[in-house]
C-alpha cells in the first residue's frame, strides 16, 4: 500500500515516507551525539558564557545598596548630597551589618576608590552610636570622607547593573569622577606592557617552533619507516611527559649552576661569576616554551608533508629546476596548508600558556594568562580576571578571522 | 670509452642495503631515437635502472652514459632528461600551463617563446584550452597527457616514462599507447620506458629489454622475443607458453631429440640445450601446435581435452598431453567448427622449429 504512495508521481508522499524513514536514524544520531553535546555545553560552553557574563555583571553591589542607588537617583554629581542619601545609606548598611555581609561590598567598592575601605569599616564600626535624624552630619562626624563629593560620586559610578570597566583597565584605561574615559595613572600602567609581552612571545615562540619543525617534519616525512617511527616516538615523547614534568626540568637545566650554564662556561662564552641568566625571565619562557610547543607544529607539518609525493620533488628536479627552486616553487607551497594549522595552532596556544612561564617567566617573563590567574586566586577580582580572559578570547578570534581572510580556514590541515 | 651509443650502461651494479644487488653488471646501449622498453616483474631492477638514468639513484659501482658523456657526477636537474612518472607528479598548486612552463621558466626562457612551446606540446597531447585547469580537475587520461606534455616542453633529447599507464583503466591505456608511440614517431626523440604489462611492451617498443633478477635476460625486437626466447623466463613471461620437462638424448643439425619425463621423445630446435645430456624446458606457444595436422609435421601426438573454454574470438583447449595436463591449444572461431568435446582424444602436431629447448626450470 505504502510503496504504491512512494511510488506515485504526486511526490510528496515519498517526501514524506523518506522523512519517516530517516527519522529513525536521526534520532540515533542525536542519542550518540547527545553526551558529547552535553558534555561540551556543561563544561565549556557553559563556562565561558558565565565569564563574559561575569566580566560585565556588576549587579552584586546594586542588589546590596538599593535604598542607597535610589536616593541618589536625583543627586546631580556635583556638590554633596542632600539628607534622604545618607538615611539610604545608613539604611542600608545598618542592614548588610545585622547580615554580616558589609565586606562583599568593601572590596567591590576599593576597587572603584581606594579609600573606601577604612572608610566602610569604621562607619560600620560606630553605626549603633548613629541616631535617628541628621544623618549627614552625623556621617561626616565619623569619617571626614563623606562630606567628600568623590567619595559620594564613585559610590554612584557603581550603580549600574553592567559595566564595562574592567575592559578599560584591561588596557589601562580607567573613567574619572564625570565618568569620562582617561589613562590609567602612569605607575598602575602594567596591561599594554603584559599584552604586548604575551603577543610578542607567543610569535617568537611560533617562529622559532617553525623554524625547528619544518626539517624535522621532513626528515619524520621522507625517513624510511623504521627511523621515522623511532624519531615520532623522539618528538611524542615530550608530548606525553607530563608539562609540569617537563617545565621542571627545564627549571633544573637552566638554573644558574645548571648544565646550560657550565656549558656557556665551559665552552668560554661568560665568566665563571658572571653566568648569564637563563631563568626567571623571557629567555626560559621562549626556551621552555619552545620546546613544550613543538609537537603541536610538527605533527601537522608532518601530516601534510606525508601526503606530498617524493616523485614532486624528483619531477621538479628532472624538469631542471634546483633543488632550491624546486624546494621553493614546489614543495613549500604544498606545505603552507599544514604550515597554517602549525602557526595557529602553536600561536593560539601560546599566547593564553600559563604554567610555564608562571615557573621559569619569573616577574618579567610573566604574560597575560599568568596575570588572569593572580586576579582569579589572589586579589579575587574575579569580574577583571573574566574580562581578561574575555579580551584574549576575543583577540584568538580576531587572529582566527584575519587567518580566514588571508588564507581560508578550508586550507588549514590537521590530518 | 663508448662508441657512439647514445645511452650505454657499462656493467652497472646497484645495490639498496649493501647485501643485496638490485642490478647486476648491466649493460645496454640505446640508440638516437629509439624507443626501448624495459619490461620485467616488479621487483627486477628496471625502475632502480630508469632512476639511476634519471639521476635519482647512483650506481653502485658502473658508469652510465648520455650522449657519450659520463652523467655519475651530473645531477638530476642538469641531465636534461625529461620524465613521466607513476602518478603523474603534476604540481597540484599550479595549472596546466604552470606546470608545462615550469621547466621553461627555470630555463629563463622569454615568456612569448615559452608559450609558443607550451602551446605545441599542448597541441601534441590534444588538450589546447585547458591551460587554465588545475590537475585536479582534470581526468586521469588528461592528467596523463599533461604529464606527457610537460616531459616534452622543454625538448629534451631523451624521456624516461616510469609505468607511465599504470592508472589508467584498460581502454584509456590502449589508446594512450598508440598517442605515445606516435608522438614518438612524430618528433623522434629517445624513449625509455618502464612497465610491466607485455602487451604495452610489445606494442609501443622498437626494442624490448626483459629484466629479471637484476639482470637483462634479453634485448630484441618484439616480435624476436615473442618469435625467439632465448631462455625459458622469457618464453614464460612474454605471451602463453607450453612446456614440457626433458633431456637431451641425441642432436643432430638444428634439431634434437629430447626424452619428456613421461618418457615419450619429441624433437625439438636446440637454443639452450645443446648437447647431449643437458637438461631442458621444452616451450612450445599455443598457436604452433595444430589439431588432426594435415601436412606432415615432425612431432604428432594424441591429447586428451580437459576443458572447453569459450572466449568469443577463439576456443581455448585444455587437453593431457604427454603428462603435461596443463597443454594449452587455441583454435580460431570459423564456421567449420571442429568436433570438440570434454573427454575426447585429439590428434596434436608441431614443427620442431617452433619447439625451442631452453635452459631447465
Amino acid at each position: 500500500m505504502s510503496k504504491e504512495q512512494i511510488l506515485s508521481s504526486d511526490g510528496i508522499p515519498l517526501e514524506e515516507s523518506l522523512k519517516k524513514a530517516e527519522r529513525k536514524n536521526k534520532l540515533k544520531a542525536l542519542f550518540l551525539v547527545a553526551p558529547l553535546f552535553l558534555f561540551i555545553l556543561i563544561i565549556y560552553i557553559f563556562p565561558i558564557g558565565d565569564m563574559l557574563f561575569r566580566s560585565v555583571d556588576d549587579r552584586m553591589i546594586t542588589k546590596m545598596l538599593p535604598k542607597t542607588f535610589k536616593a541618589m537617583e536625583n543627586w546631580d554629581g556635583q556638590d554633596l548630597p542632600d539628607e534622604p542619601v545618607y538615611k539610604a545609606i545608613y539604611e542600608d548598611l545598618k542592614y548588610l551589618k545585622e547580615n554580616k555581609t558589609y565586606g562583599k561590598i568593601i572590596a567591590r567598592l576599593n576597587y572603584e576608590k581606594s579609600g573606601f575601605s577604612s572608610l566602610i569599616k569604621k562607619t560600620v564600626r560606630k553605626l549603633n552610636k548613629i541616631e535617628e535624624g541628621n544623618y549627614k552630619e552625623q556621617f561626616i562626624k565619623i569619617h571626614k570622607r563623606w562630606g567628600q563629593p568623590e567619595y559620594l560620586v564613585a559610590l554612584k559610578n557603581t550603580a549600574p547593573n553592567w559595566s564595562y570597566a574592567k575592559y578599560l583597565k584591561g588596557v589601562d584605561l580607567k573613567f574619572d569622577e564625570n565618568r569620562n574615559i582617561i589613562k590609567q595613572d602612569e605607575d598602575r600602567r602594567i596591561y599594554k606592557t603584559l599584552w604586548l609581552r604575551t603577543v610578542n612571545v607567543a610569535f617568537w615562540v611560533t617562529i622559532f617552533c617553525f623554524i625547528l619543525a619544518y626539517p624535522i617534519s621532513h626528515l619524520l616525512a621522507t625517513l624510511p619507516m623504521k627511523y621515522s617511527n623511532l624519531l615520532m616516538i623522539c618528538v611524542l615523547l615530550p608530548f606525553w611527559t607530563s608539562l609540569l614534568v617537563r617545565t621542571s626540568s627545564w627549571m633544573v637545566l637552566l638554573q644558574q649552576q645548571g648544565p646550560v650554564n657550565d656549558l656557556i662556561v665551559w665552552l668560554g662564552l661568560a665568566a665563571d661569576d658572571n653566568r648569564p641568566e637563563l631563568m626567571y625571565n623571557v629567555v626560559g619562557t621562549f626556551v621552555a616554551m619552545t620546546q613544550i610547543l613543538l609537537p603541536f607544529m610538527v605533527l601537522p607539518l608532518y601530516s601534510v608533508m606525508k601526503t606530498i609525493s617524493p616523485s614532486l620533488m624528483r619531477a621538479g628536479k628532472s624538469l631542471g629546476g634546483t633543488p632550491l627552486t624546486s624546494f621553493l616553487k614546489i614543495y613549500f607551497p604544498l606545505t603552507i596548508p599544514g604550515i597554517g594549522a602549525g602557526c595557529l595552532l602553536v600561536f593560539i596556544l601560546a599566547i593564553g600558556y600559563y604554567i610555564t612561564p608562571a615557573l621559569v617567566g619569573g616577574a618579567s617573563g610573566a604574560l597575560i594568562s599568568n596575570n588572569i590567574a593572580y586576579h582569579m586566586k589572589s586579589s579575587l577580582d574575579w569580574a577583571f580576571a573574566s574580562a581578561l580572559g574575555t579580551m584574549l578570547l576575543i583577540g584568538v578570534l580576531a587572529i582566527y578571522w584575519v587567518y580566514n581572510k588571508l588564507v581560508g580556514i578550508d586550507n588549514i590541515k590537521l590530518g | 670509452m663508448s662508441n657512439d651509443h647514445f645511452v650505454r650502461f657499462e656493467n652497472v651494479d646497484k645495490s639498496y642495503d649493501g647485501k643485496q644487488l638490485v642490478v647486476k653488471g648491466l649493460n645496454l646501449d640505446i640508440e638516437e631515437g629509439e624507443f626501448v622498453t624495459m619490461l620485467g616483474p616488479s621487483g627486477s631492477g628496471k625502475t632502480t635502472c630508469l632512476m639511476m638514468l634519471a639521476g635519482f639513484e647512483t650506481p653502485t659501482n658502473g658508469q652510465i652514459y648520455l650522449d657519450n658523456k659520463v652523467i655519475s657526477d651530473i645531477p638530476p636537474h642538469k641531465r636534461g632528461i625529461g620524465m613521466v612518472f607513476q602518478n603523474y607528479a603534476l604540481f597540484p598548486h599550479m595549472t596546466v600551463y604552470e606546470n608545462l612552463a615550469f621547466p621553461l621558466r627555470v630555463r629563463k626562457i622569454p615568456k612569448d617563446e615559452a608559450d609558443k612551446k607550451v602551446d605545441k606540446a599542448l597541441s601534441m597531447v590534444s588538450l589546447q584550452g585547458f591551460e587554465a585547469r588545475m590537475p585536479m580537475q582534470l581526468s586521469g587520461g588528461q592528467q596523463q597527457r599533461v604529464a606527457v606534455a610537460r616531459s616534452l616542453v622543454f625538448d629534451p633529447k631523451l624521456v624516461l616514462m616510469d609505468e607511465p599507464l599504470g592508472a589508467l583503466d584498460k581502454n584509456l591505456r590502449e589508446s594512450m599507447q598508440y598517442e605515445i608511440k606516435h608522438i614518438h614517431e612524430n618528433i623522434g626523440v629517445t624513449v625509455v620506458y618502464v612497465t610491466h604489462d607485455q602487451t604495452e611492451a610489445l606494442t609501443m617498443s622498437n626494442r624490448i629489454a626483459v629484466f629479471n633478477d637484476g639482470k637483462v635476460q634479453q634485448l630484441s625486437s618484439p616480435d624476436e622475443l615473442y618469435e625467439r626466447p632465448v631462455n625459458s623466463f622469457v618464453a614464460e613471461f612474454i605471451g602463453e607458453n607450453n612446456t614440457f620437462g626433458g633431456e637431451v638424448i641425441d642432436v643432430s643439425g638444428d634439431k634434437c631429440k629430447v626424452k619428456l619425463n613421461s618418457g615419450t621423445e619429441i624433437m625439438a630446435n636446440p637454443i639452450v640445450a645443446k648437447s647431449k645430456g643437458d637438461k631442458t624446458t621444452v616451450s612450445l606457444r599455443p598457436e604452433r601446435a595444430i589439431i588432426d595436422p594435415e601436412k606432415d609435421m615432425d612431432n604428432n601426438h594424441k591429447g586428451k581435452i580437459e576443458e572447453v573454454i569459450y572466449h568469443g574470438d577463439h576456443t581455448r583447449l585444455r587437453v593431457d598431453l604427454l603428462g603435461n595436463k596443463d597443454f594449452i591449444l587455441k583454435i580460431p572461431n570459423s564456421s567449420n567448427r571442429m568436433d570438440i568435446k570434454e573427454g575426447k582424444e585429439i590428434k596434436i602436431g608441431w614443427n620442431s622449429v617452433d619447439c625451442r629447448a631452453l635452459d631447465p626450470k
